[in-house]
């Protein structure tokens, strides 16, 4: 039973993923107001077609990413993001 | 009570520069004539939309901030309906972080012509 355990080998590596402690970067540097009228502050928050990243993968706190988002609805009421 | 407000408009590419200045002047002396009172004034000049709005690529951003009493902003909105040059405005009140954020800002952009 001990051999064919030692045995199995995995097709691939199983990949530890180094957890990377995610912070809030408003939290972090004290912003309090996402500005929508500087569009290259708010594409760090949006993925290549325009789409707001989720917070898991940005990891700002509610409060501030619902800000983001409503900043950055009306950066695209202006027409300064792509709708 | 004065509230402090910040309205974004775009105007057509269309226009000639007189026809811009003076759209601009309009809003400018409806938000003085109303007691209202003009913190800063800024004219981006023509930017590329994001996206073709009424079929026009191109556009006039103009940024106006100014304290007004709050029934004046409903007045401002018809307006900026009922003018057709204007194709897109937003007006946004801004609360006690967006008025530090925006004073740093004005302070950073005297910087900046000065150097």
């Amino acid at each position: 039973m001990a051999q064919n355990q030692s045995e199995i080998r995995y097709l691939t590596p199983p990949s530890v993923e180094i957890k990377k402690k995610k912070y809030c970067r408003f939290k972090k540097n004290k912003i309090k107001y996402v500005d929508y009228k500087d569009p290259e502050f708010l594409k760090k928050f949006l993925n290549e077609q325009g789409k707001i990243l989720p917070r898991r993968l940005t990891g700002t706190s509610l409060k501030y990413q619902r800000k983001v988002a409503q900043a950055i609805k009306r950066a695209r009421h202006l027409a300064l993001l792509l709708m | 009570m004065l509230n402090s407000y910040e309205t974004v408009f775009i105007l057509t590419p269309v226009l000639s520069d007189v026809q811009m200045k003076e759209t601009v002047e309009k809003f400018r002396n409806m938000i003085l004539e109303s007691g209202g009172e003009i913190v800063n004034d800024e004219n981006w000049g023509l930017r590329k939309l994001a996206y073709p709005i009424q079929k026009k690529s191109t556009g006039f951003y103009n940024l106006l901030e100014f304290k007004a009493d709050p029934s004046f902003i409903g007045k401002l909105e018809v307006n900026y309906r009922r003018d057709e040059r204007i194709i897109r405005f937003l007006t946004f009140k801004l609360d006690k972080y967006a008025l530090q954020y925006s004073e740093k800002r004005r302070s950073n952009k005297k910087e900046q012509k000065e150097k």
